[in-house]
């Protein structure tokens, strides 16, 4: 079997802190090359359309789908992804709240929905049930029914601000 | 007897968080796809893109050609490496579904049905040759419209059968005819319940590595029963049990979507043993959407007789049921019917009871067992049908249930519908609800907000759910499925216990359910105690996730063996500490005499047993290691109870229901950690939430195709649409084991499609609108109301 015939691309960006450099097929969207050209695979693909939410991650210190954006507009960004925001802590109050909480069960959707509430908490210390429910309303969990997660993120933001 | 010496104070029943949530927390998880084999092909699969077609493959060598691809497959080049297999169940005598593998062969009966499969070194080189495959396609008359599958003159799923009657039965007991005869009351309904699915976020996948040299294969797959995997793959492929093996690592969700033997795993199986290489491959959300198992597609005519004294006296059922083309390997699909029929009428009592079922194969993907499985539907048409009988003698709907449940002093009792009550709790879990909603309250702020003019609706329903099942259910159908599981623990040199358990782990946290068993069982705290789920080479043979079992089944085995392992330390302790096992105790990972005086820790113990064995007296041979293999004798399946309630508010205008707030009480016996146990109830409702008002595989109803492939058509519960659920419990623990539990990880879905469905209708009622179909989209609404006209 010969190799496949793929047109690359060179990019360089900053991947959780640190510079990388890759060549990357045009066409691979970013979290297919986070997950299987760097082997980052705490971002996890849902559904591939933009809709679920699961492949989440932050992009220029923004949040977006990592399915639909390609690898190649990274370039030149910084990238931060589950694994990132562990390591530096950003999310620590979050995390320890889910797991209290019990705000997951599968995990699937979990990197993406911290991501999406640590945004949610930097812009709003003290969101309402409301306003954290509208803020998530792009994750999709098919597990918890979101109660339990609403409740993490209300108990981070009030750790938070204590 | 069992032996139910739960130590006071133990870690059973205790909220504690699940330990291995933290890797998942971290993105440390180890979904299927997460996991790369050196030297892997990706698959692709060309799929029917109609519901019935005859096709040929007409060229595969365009696609061979492309660089990068390593194999174009068809149904002959895999049929030398993997068995045909067929739906069969003595269950269900004369069940017709056609032999099927793991690729069509000349004729697809389903759109979606894979047809060839493209092995490559990425997945998007084999998706660029899945274009270059060439196929004649001749598309025929496809059958999807379950109200007219069984008409005459419909054309047949499959080419030569003389009707798409899959299966039929009636069954019940008592006079029928004369309780309706007699009734005071006869209220009747048509119910009309759409397909939907599971939509487990991690879809479906499989890494399968056959190793020609030792002629084994390991399958890394994402699926709820990794060992039922391992019999059907040895079977199919011709291999040893031994040299199959299933590794389920961390499981995206399931829902019953993941218990299934599919083609397209069974063929990525198939590939890798034709190649030598690993092949790897996960659905797109499109596959999933339309290969997937659906679920529950159901047109039910139901009548319910009642007395003067508003006594239900009788059912009266005629179900049929959506199959799809095939019935579902090995479970059948017409298991979901039959547990629909077995609902019916389930918290109540009444004498007389009749059910007619009629299976209907369609050109559609196969039904199966999806979470709480036929109960919905059974749940939905009973207590709408209560609603109605309330509605009509001017009762509060509660009364009437009050009324109507099945007294607890009647119990053990098998209803006329053949389903064994035993152990429930209607009054204590009637009680609890009522103080939990606080209903004069809650009444009053529904009338407030219909006085601001607001179209709300409060409504109940009542759940008795099937759980945990036994030997007999799939035994006496000559079905191979384990109603069992194992439990393996083992005393580690440090004073570790490690088990070893054939449950799965699937999210719904039945790892830390075990751990704390565990525990308690040895004495160790949970901390000291590691658990594996989820390989066939880690525990020896177990039923996995599904029918809620985790609890009542693993956990019994988990109790057995820790309880061994236990009497095996205090043996030895006590010739090491010239007692008794009798005098000593183990608590706390401590060996204790019976004042609870520490005597010997077991990291000691364990110590002197793994290393210095010379200083064990002559004749003692610690068995540091024990296994519970645990099977149920008694009551074919677990009875739970419940009660929910639904408060939604309807738009007329546009006819979009918001559910506000939502209520459960329910009796799963004996909670072994009631946070999970909560999540797990709340993580249900919302998903019956999604089947009362969003869910639904469309199909154009000209043509057959499927419409709903992506998340934006097939409309699933989100954060800002799902309302917070108020939970509470009543504990009545079986009696008939150790630890009590039965099933709890299904009652939510159970019960909320129902509640939904009566809250809706109570706010309509004053608008002369009555509802009888799921789910509830605005469509419905709005037709019901008359804004929009009727559909045909």
């Amino acid at each position: 079997m010969e190799l496949p015939d793929e047109s690359t691309a060179d990019i360089a960006c900053i991947l959780n802190g640190e510079p990388i450099r890759a060549r990357v097929p045009l066409r691979q969207n970013l979290v297919d090359w986070l997950r299987h050209g760097v082997g980052l695979t705490g971002s996890h693909v849902g559904c591939e359309h933009g809709v679920c939410g699961a492949c989440h991650v932050q992009v220029d210190g923004v949040v977006v789908r990592g399915c639909l954006m390609l690898a190649v507009q990274a370039d030149r960004a910084t990238v931060e992804t589950i694994e990132g925001a562990t390591s530096s802590g950003r999310i620590r109050a979050l995390q320890d709240a889910f797991f209290n909480r019990a705000a997951l069960q599968c995990g699937f959707c979990t990197p993406g929905m911290l991501l999406q509430a640590a945004e949610l908490l930097a812009k709003n210390s003290d969101p309402t049930r409301e306003e954290i429910r509208q803020a998530l309303s792009g994750n999709y969990c098919r597990c918890t029914g979101y109660h339990a997660i609403v409740d993490a993120v209300q108990a981070a933001a009030a750790s938070l601000r204590a | 007897m069992p032996d139910t010496a739960l130590p006071p104070d133990g870690w059973i029943g205790r909220p504690m968080p699940r330990a291995a949530t933290r890797r998942l927390i971290e993105g440390r998880g180890r979904y299927t796809d997460d996991n790369a084999a050196k030297g892997e092909l990706h698959a692709a699969f060309l799929r029917s893109p109609f519901p019935h077609a005859a096709f040929r493959i007409t060229g595969c060598d365009a696609a061979r050609a492309l660089p990068g691809v390593r194999a174009v497959l068809t149904a002959e080049d895999l049929a030398p490496f993997c068995r045909s297999w067929r739906t069969q169940s003595l269950a269900f005598p004369g069940l017709v579904s056609p032999e099927q593998g793991p690729l069509a062969r000349d004729r697809a009966v389903y759109q979606g049905e894979p047809v060839a499969l493209v092995l490559a070194a990425s997945r998007a080189v084999a998706e660029d040759a899945l274009e270059l495959v060439g196929v004649e396609w001749n598309e025929l008359p496809a059958v999807t419209d379950v109200a007219h599958a069984l008409d005459a003159g419909t054309p047949p799923v499959h080419q030569g059968l003389s009707s798409n009657l899959a299966w039929r039965t009636e069954f019940g007991e008592g006079d029928v005819e004369a309780a309706f005869a007699k009734a005071a009351l006869v209220v009747e309904e048509r119910f009309t319940f759409t397909r939907h699915t599971g939509v487990p976020l991690e879809a479906r996948s499989v890494l399968a590595t056959y190793d020609p040299a030792a002629e084994a294969l390991e399958v890394r797959m994402s699926h709820q029963i990794p060992h039922q995997m391992q019999v059907h793959l040895a079977e199919l492929l011709d291999l040893p049990m031994g040299r199959v093996r299933v590794i389920a690592g961390d499981v995206g969700g399931g829902f019953g979507i993941k218990m299934h033997v599919y083609p397209d795993e069974v063929a990525v199986c198939a590939a890798s043993r034709l190649t030598g290489r690993p092949v790897r491959y996960v659905c797109d959300r499109i596959e999933a959407l339309m290969a997937d198992i659906h679920a529950r597609e159901h047109v039910v005519q139901a009548r319910m007789a009642v007395d003067a004294e508003g006594r239900i006296l009788a059912f009266d059922v005629d179900d049929i049921q959506g199959l799809g083309a095939y019935s579902i390997y090995p479970r059948s699909s017409t298991v979901e019917a039959m547990s629909v029929l077995r609902t019916v009428g389930a918290p109540y009592h009444f004498s007389a009871y009749r059910a007619r079922l009629r299976c209907a194969l369609q050109n559609k993907v196969p039904t199966g067992q999806y979470r709480s499985v036929g109960h919905p539907i059974g749940c939905a048409t009973t207590e709408r049908l209560v609603d109605l009988a309330a509605a009509a003698r001017g009762e509060d709907p509660l009364e009437f249930r009050r009324r109507n449940f099945l007294p607890e002093a009647m119990m053990p009792w098998t209803n006329p519908a053949g389903g064994r009550m035993a152990e429930l709790s209607h009054t204590a879990t009637l009680a609890e609800f009522e103080r939990l909603l606080d209903l004069p309250k809650l009444r009053a702020e529904v009338a407030a907000m219909r006085a601001e003019g607001r179209c709300v609706g409060l409504g109940f329903s009542a759940v008795v759910e099937y759980t945990a099942s036994g030997p007999a259910a799939y035994g006496r159908a000559g079905v191979p499925v384990a109603a069992m599981d194992t439990v393996v623990v083992t005393l580690e040199p440090t004073g570790d216990v490690v088990a070893r358990a054939s449950v799965a782990e699937i999210g719904q946290g039945i790892q830390q359910g075990i751990v704390q068993v565990v525990a308690d069982a040895v004495g160790v705290p949970p901390s000291r105690v590691t658990i594996h789920t989820g390989d066939t080479a880690n525990a020896p043979h177990g039923g996995g996730a599904w029918a809620s079992r985790g609890a009542a089944i693993g956990g019994e085995a988990a109790w057995g063996a820790g309880r061994k392992l236990q009497a095996e330390i205090l043996k030895t302790a006590a010739a090491l500490l010239q007692s008794t096992p009798d005098a000593l105790d183990v608590r706390d990972g401590q060996v204790v005499d019976a004042k609870g005086t520490p005597r010997m820790s077991l990291a000691e113990l364990a110590s002197t047993v793994f290393f210095r064995g010379h200083e064990l007296p002559g004749g003692v041979q610690p068995q540091f290691t024990a296994t519970h293999q645990f099977r149920r004798e008694e009551d074919l399946f677990l009875t739970t109870n419940g009660l929910q309630a639904s408060l939604v508010e309807v738009d007329p205008d546009t006819g979009l229901v918001t559910p506000l707030r939502h209520w459960v009480v329910g009796d799963c016996g004996r909670l072994l950690n009631p946070l999970l146990v909560d999540e797990q109830v709340r993580g249900g409702v919302v998903q019956g939430i999604g089947e009362a008002l969003l869910e639904a595989c469309r199909y154009d109803p000209g043509n057959g195709q499927f419409l709903t492939g992506t998340l934006a058509d097939y409309l699933l519960p989100m954060a800002d649409n799902a309302p917070d659920v108020t939970v509470g419990h009543v504990e009545t623990p079986y009696s008939g084991s150790a630890l009590g539990a039965k099933g709890a990880g299904e009652a939510g879905t159970c019960g909320a499609p129902a509640a939904v469905l009566n809250a809706v209708n109570d706010a309509l009622g004053s608008r002369g609108a009555r509802i009888s179909e799921l789910p509830v989209t605005p469509t419905v609404i709005l037709r019901a109301l008359g804004t929009l006209e009727a559909a045909e």
